[in-house]
């Protein structure tokens, strides 16, 4: 536990952090204190942590390699409960006051960590050992191995408990998207700024200035902090420019469209009330530059993963933006001039540096700083942290420098993520010794600064501005270059160098404990092409996707073949260029709000009747209801069959599909689409129709309605009605164009209800008003016509069943729904009206034996459902000639039978199989299946529907009923599919 | 993807829904002496082609046009896009002349 006002060990001068600002924070459990402005990272070096992690697979001590989002090690769970958060970038994590972060991949604790016993067995935990190790014996995988990987596999967890917080998604559109504030990206948003283009300027840190923060040279006579501050104060002044802070743009995707992330809330304790914790925005550019900077590689030499060990440039960073040292003692480890301003700068803020270690014979001098000019690192020691470095001289000699720092590098990698999201490939540049970008960039992109190779301060401003101008030019806006400040213009000073040669482990991934033996191993194994190296060694996998690791990696793998690194080439890039929370992803489609749920007009009635519900897609439906007493559903489901067929009941049938069909062409446009004729029906009269697939097979029925001359109502079922208006508009549109008619789906439009049973006809007569004759000869069965009830209401009355029970549907629109409702309610008392939901709606439906989804189960042809006499042979239709087919018209294929149990039973399997009595029970074998199933309180058994081969000519004959699974096993009969009033006396009644 | 809607301007493509080929707007004649042969291949043969790909979207989440879009599968840049009733009515008036000069 620090003292709280005392100087923190590793803490500098300077700075830009707010020392004014004291946070206090838990790592691990223990108390430090930072400021405004820190990191995660920052503040636990600043205080003098080394340790924060373990590696995955050998679960070595790990510190921070890196200052930005690149890193691989650092990674803890941050906050707790329900806002935990696994594998969290310190180096990214602003700190703020109360932070809780654990450290993970470890156990008992990060100090003594048991599984670091996987480090003695590394000889068995080589490359592939997975694919090697766990094949024998086969039985074991599924009990013992898998569990146990399962175990130790990933690296943070999570709590299982809901997030409490929100997200959002949100468009943007703009002319220019700039991503990334450094030089490049700032010189580009002035440029497109100031020419007047909607600009706007994202950047993942949550300050701007990328590099600028983190260099100690001048802007002409401004730092960098300060010239950042000029340009931004400007940027914010502007009206079309738009600056986003702490927003990652994640993904290049087509036609300019941009993921990014905005995380609003991530370094607050807790987002304020009803603001959400981070937003998915979506951006529309017209063009977009890409100055995401460059990312520093590390050199391979032994035991050079030790905490304490770490890129040149972070040191710096840290040094300089965030007042923080590694240790009071830095070695220098490089292939580069630019490594040299580390030392430089750590000297000057009084930081001791032993040495420099180049592998240049002709490494340039510092002054007051020795250089081992053509020396290298070939080992380090100490335990959970770097004790000191040794050193192969260039005359061969070894020397140990003890220090508690390595600031090494092996040059600087272009950020090329997101100039390669669309299949582009990056080419070699020689100069710089990096991949750049290709020129097959997506389209409207373009590429400035360190992104695009340009690794000088000056030509990161040059190249923002020219690339801006450029995006604009091909925009035909007009843009001039700013006057840009004098600034750092070196040019790049590099050699070659991947790695030390050596016997023992060199670490190319840090996080995956991916060596430069793993990829020896590799390649001798023939594992030679770099997407086959990433998938046999893990390189470049899981949370920083090897983005300080890969271009290592391949260059040894270039070595071990003889390839060049161009030859080599790079694995491809992927959206998101850092990992995206699921909770962003998911925005406000959670929970409740994961679907819309459409309710019908009679909703809130049905909740006051107890009305238990289901989900049929969208829609909640009323299943059934049950009254007081009643304590198995099977109770309320029999009764309301009962008391329908015996007297009346009413359904909700809103959720039917209703589409709209006018115009002079529309009974042609419904002979067009459904496999029976329609042009012959007469107004006033509904038709059951049956719709096929282009290939044949039925996919919906139900009925049309003509209401007039040139004006038909479709029904089609709950769960096909959106795919069967799509098919209509395709007919309509691109099959029939030249036809007069006009199609709409008016589903929410009207509440349609079912009345079914004896009685229906003088419930309905209580409700319609009296100018309209219901009676039987003037309203058969399958007429249909526009009324008023309820003294004026216009309603649309159609004499259908689908129970079998004398019945109609009347449907009045969706304001007056719920008051029809209650009104056959109150009207029915005389008969004793119950209402009944969608399973006494089956039993009925399966007791008359009409089909449903279940039997249009996308494999039944008409010919299968019984409905072979329907196809008209007179008309072109849609599946009409492929519905000729052998397989389908098959006069020995199934038919749609009934099946009831020889002896009565209470539940027969849906799903089932049938079976010749006295054969053998296999797919060979196989006679049919069951479709549907339901206790049949009519008939006082369970009943089925079910298709059998040829079984409309096997009546009366009885298979054997088997659930394998189950071990059921019984004896049924095949019956007409009627079982109930087979001759249809009941609904012409 | 940006869909430029010949009615309603640049829309997301995510309003749209896909089908595939427009040759789905070629449907044989059903009283061919081949049209089970055709309809086969209507409904069941496609190309698959790496580059310029003229295909059905339904702007399911807007105005219900059938769409013809002319777009390169390996770039997704779209070149055009048509009202899929205004080809279909094209293509019959260009049979109707052909049979007529014919």
């Amino acid at each position: 536990m620090t003292v709280a006002g005392a100087p923190l060990r590793n803490r500098l001068t300077g700075g830009l952090i707010d020392r004014d600002q004291t946070l206090n924070f838990q790592f691990d459990g223990k108390t430090f204190q930072g400021h405004a402005g820190d990191t995660l990272a920052s503040a636990l070096m600043a205080n003098g942590v080394q340790l924060m992690g373990r590696s995955f697979k050998y679960h070595r001590p790990r510190g921070l390699l890196s200052a930005g989002s690149e890193e691989p090690n650092a990674l803890v769970e941050l906050r707790r409960d329900g806002r935990q958060e696994p594998n969290t970038r310190a180096t990214v994590a602003e700190l703020y006051d109360g932070l809780e972060a654990q450290s993970q991949n470890r156990w008992p604790s990060l100090r003594h960590d048991m599984m670091a016993i996987n480090d003695r067995f590394s000889t068995f935990l080589t490359a592939g050992f997975y694919y090697k190790t766990f094949m024998w014996p086969k039985a074991f995988w599924e009990k013992l191995y898998e569990p146990i990987i399962r175990k130790a596999a990933g690296l943070g967890s999570l709590t299982g408990q809901d997030d409490p917080d929100a997200y959002d998604k949100g468009f943007l559109h703009c002319d220019l998207l700039v991503i990334g504030a450094g030089p490049a990206g700032l010189s580009a948003a002035l440029t497109a700024g100031r020419a007047g283009a909607q600009v706007i300027l994202a950047d993942e840190d949550f300050r701007f200035g990328g590099r600028l923060l983190s260099e100690t040279q001048a802007l002409s006579d401004l730092s960098g902090a300060d010239w950042t501050a000029q340009v931004l104060a400007e940027l914010d002044s502007l009206p079309n420019v738009r600056t986003m802070m702490r927003t990652t743009v994640f993904g290049a995707y087509d036609h300019g469209i941009y993921g990014a992330v905005e995380r609003n809330a991530d370094h607050l304790v807790a987002p304020a009330a009803g603001k959400p914790r981070q937003t998915l925005w979506r951006i529309y550019s017209k063009r977009a530059v890409v100055a995401a900077g460059a990312i520093e590689r590390p050199i391979a030499f032994e035991n050079n993963d030790r905490p304490g060990v770490m890129l040149a440039g972070a040191v710096r960073a840290y040094a300089n933006r965030w007042a923080a040292t590694p240790a009071a003692s830095v070695v220098v480890f490089a292939n580069n001039d630019d490594a040299h301003q580390t030392a430089r700068d750590l000297r000057a803020k009084g930081v001791a540096v032993p040495a420099v270690v180049d592998v240049r014979p002709d490494a340039p001098r510092i002054d007051g700083i020795e250089v081992l000019a053509g020396a290298r690192i070939v080992n380090t020691r100490g335990r959970l942290g770097l004790g000191s470095v040794t050193v192969q001289l260039a005359n061969g000699q070894t020397r140990e420098i003890a220090c508690g720092g390595l600031a090494m590098s092996g040059g600087w990698n272009p950020n090329l993520g997101l100039t390669c999201h669309q299949r582009g490939r990056p080419v070699w540049n020689e100069d710089i010794h990096a991949f750049v970008p290709g020129g097959n960039l997506p389209a409207g992109q373009y590429v400035a600064g360190a992104a695009a190779g340009e690794l000088s301060t000056a030509a990161a401003l040059r190249s923002g501005a020219a690339q801006a101008i450029a995006a604009l030019a091909d925009l035909g806006m007009a843009a001039a270059a700013p006057e840009l400040p004098e600034a750092e213009d070196a040019a790049v000073a590099i050699t070659p160098f991947w790695q030390v040669a050596g016997e023992k482990r060199a670490w190319l991934d840090f996080q995956n404990d991916v060596t430069v033996k793993d990829v020896k191993l590799a390649h001798q194994e023939n594992f030679t092409a770099v997407e086959h190296l990433k998938r046999y060694t893990t390189l470049g996998m899981a949370t920083d996707q090897g983005k300080t690791s890969n271009v290592g990696a391949l260059a040894v793998m270039a070595e071990l073949t003889g390839k060049s690194i161009a030859q080599t080439g790079t694995t491809i890039f992927r959206p998101p260029y850092t990992p995206v929370s699921m909770g962003a992803l998911a925005g406000r489609a959670v929970g409740q709000a994961f679907h819309p749920t459409r309710l019908t007009p009679s909703h809130t009635w049905a909740e006051e009747q107890g009305a238990v519900f289901v989900e049929v897609g969208n829609w909640l439906r009323a299943q059934w209801f049950p009254k007081p007493g009643e304590t198995h559903w099977r109770q309320s489901v029999d009764r309301e069959v009962t008391q329908t067929r015996k007297s009346v009941g009413v359904c909700d049938v809103t959720t039917l599909g209703k589409i709209d069909v006018q115009g002079t062409d529309a009974a042609a446009f419904l002979n067009m689409i459904y496999a029976n004729g329609f042009a012959g029906l007469p107004v006033g009269k509904v038709r059951y129709g049956v719709m096929l697939r282009e290939d044949g097979v039925a996919y919906d029925d139900g009925t049309a309605a003509r209401l007039a001359e040139d004006h038909f109502v479709v029904t089609t079922t709950t769960a096909n009605a959106a795919l069967v208006y799509q098919n209509m508009e395709f007919v309509r549109q691109c099959l029939c164009p030249e036809m007069d008619v006009q199609l709409i789906s008016t589903t929410e439009a009207w509440a349609q209800y079912a009345v079914a049973g004896p009685n229906a006809r003088k419930l309905l007569q209580k409700i319609v008003d009296p100018d309209y004759d219901l009676s039987n000869e003037a309203f058969p069965f399958m007429a249909c016509g526009e009324v008023t009830v309820c003294g004026g209401c216009p309603a649309r009355l159609f004499r259908i069943s689908f129970s079998g029970e004398l019945a109609y549907e009347i449907a009045v629109p969706t304001r007056y729904g719920d008051a029809l409702m209650r009104e056959l309610m109150d009207a029915g008392q005389a008969f004793d009206v119950r209402p009944y939901g969608t399973e006494a709606l089956g039993v009925m439906r399966i007791e008359k034996g009409h089909a449903a989804g279940n039997e249009l189960n996308g494999t039944t042809s008409a010919a299968n459902l019984g409905l072979g006499r329907m196809l008209s042979s007179k008309k072109d239709y849609i599946g009409h000639v492929l519905s000729q087919r052998p397989g389908l018209a098959a006069e020995d294929g199934l038919r749609l039978v009934g099946l009831k149990p020889v002896t009565p039973v209470q539940s027969l399997p849906a799903g089932g199989h049938l079976m010749a009595a006295g054969g053998p029970v296999d797919a060979a074998h196989d006679q049919g299946y069951v479709t549907s199933a339901a206790y049949s309180p009519t008939l006082g058994t369970a009943i089925a529907l079910g298709f059998v081969k040829r079984g409309a000519e096997r009546m009366g004959e009885q298979l054997r009923l088997v659930n394998p699974l189950e071990r059921q096993e019984l004896l049924v009969e095949i019956v007409s599919s009627h079982f109930v009033d087979p001759e249809g006396e009941k609904l012409r009644a | 993807m940006i869909i430029n809607h010949p009615l309603l301007g640049p829309r997301d493509a995510q309003e749209f829904t896909y089908l595939g080929d427009a040759e789905l707007l070629n449907r044989p004649y059903w009283l061919s002496e081949t049209a089970l042969q055709q309809f086969h291949e209507y409904l069941y043969l496609r190309d698959n082609p790496a580059g310029t790909h003229r295909e059905l979207w339904f702007h399911e989440q807007g105005d219900r046009s059938w769409l013809v879009v002319t777009r390169d599968t390996g770039t997704h840049e779209i070149q055009n896009v048509e009202l899929a009733r205004d080809v279909a009515l094209a293509r019959r008036a260009a049979r109707t002349a052909g049979e007529t000069r014919g």
